[in-house]
């Protein structure tokens, strides 16, 4: 390395984005919300034997204090004002993962009464297929999650209002 | 037999012609009655045979017949730990029925849920709106002929669509 390093190994030197978005893909807490069967593999997800809490994320029982949602389940029509008035209520920046073949689809649910996928309401921002995934499959959206907050650019400069948040081109 | 039941017995001898069938079904008792007079069928057997727990309203749909819909009670006996089943025919001409709301409470919402899935009308009801189905929801669901996928689909037509 060309730089000297006066104060020995206390110093790191990098991006603000890149600090920020290690502060961001550190704590993802999202919003306690379930809808269906993939809310129990929600669950056994945040429970002892997966525990997401090593990742940092936490189930947060409010909206105001959550930075994602995880569409867990069967989305009907009845149901879909109520979601999207949750996701209006995060504060920004917000993910969004859509959990199961029903939030991405309408899985097998090809009925009146069920959105044929969150996607036509929410942004989303990871698929997860199955029905249900198994926690595993959770696990890894969420860091594909990371991976994706990770290689957002000029999240430091929108925090402190210069410009757009840029998402990586998926 | 059904022939023999107490209840039937006695709705026969209390309403006579009004009583269009009565059947046995593996110890099942099912009553077909005119709908004309089903709140005094229905407070005959609550008050004098102990039927005192309304189980469950429902219809179903018989599309294609004369009389479509077939609105259903379930009835149960907490002393003498025993069930009957009165069911009325209504016709999609005049898709009415009286309510049983006022010989019990819980027939409020068993009648709105009919109400909501099959567009049965319960006469004398305290509140008959949607109770599944958002409110500004057209058709009724659980009727044979509304599309499966929703109205701005076309008909299922099983594994090809």
């Amino acid at each position: 390395m060309g730089v000297d390093q006066p104060l020995g190994d206390n110093i790191i030197a990098t991006s603000l984005d890149s600090l920020v978005n290690w502060a961001r893909k550190s704590s993802i807490w999202p919003m306690t919300f379930g809808l269906a069967c993939c809310a129990i593999e929600m669950m056994a997800t945040g429970a002892a034997k997966h525990d997401l809490d090593r990742f940092g994320i936490i189930f947060r029982a409010s909206p105001r204090q959550a930075d994602c949602i995880i569409i867990a389940g069967t989305v009907t029509k009845k149901m879909l004002p109520v979601i999207k008035t949750v996701y209006e209520q995060m504060p920004e920046p917000k993910w969004v993962i859509a959990m199961g073949a029903c939030a991405c689809s309408g899985g097998i649910f090809d009925t009146y009464s069920v959105v044929q996928g969150i996607d036509e309401a929410l942004p989303v921002d990871v698929y997860i297929p199955g029905c249900p995934p198994r926690p595993e499959a959770l696990l890894f959206g969420l860091m594909k999650l990371q991976d994706k907050i990770s290689k957002e650019r000029n999240s430091f400069g929108s925090a402190i209002g210069l410009g757009e948040r840029l998402e990586p081109a998926a | 037999m059904a022939e023999n039941n107490r209840a039937v017995v006695m709705l026969k001898e209390r309403f006579g012609d009004c009583v269009l069938d009565c059947k046995e079904f593996r110890g099942e008792v099912t009553v077909t009655v005119k709908k004309q007079r089903i709140v005094e069928v229905l407070k005959c057997l609550r008050d004098d045979l102990r039927y005192n727990f309304l189980t469950d309203v429902t219809a179903v749909d018989y599309l294609g017949r004369d009389e479509r819909f077939m609105v259903v009670y379930h009835l149960y006996s907490i002393p003498n730990k025993d069930r009957i089943r009165v069911k009325a025919p209504v016709c999609e001409a005049d898709c009415s029925i009286d309510s049983a709301s006022g010989l019990w409470n819980t027939a409020n919402w068993l009648e709105r849920e009919a109400f909501d899935l099959m567009g049965i009308i319960f006469n004398n009801h305290p509140n008959l709106v949607r109770i599944l189905m958002t409110d500004d929801w057209v058709g009724h669901p659980l009727r044979k002929d509304y599309p499966l996928q929703g109205p701005d689909r076309e008909a299922y037509k099983g594994r090809l669509s």
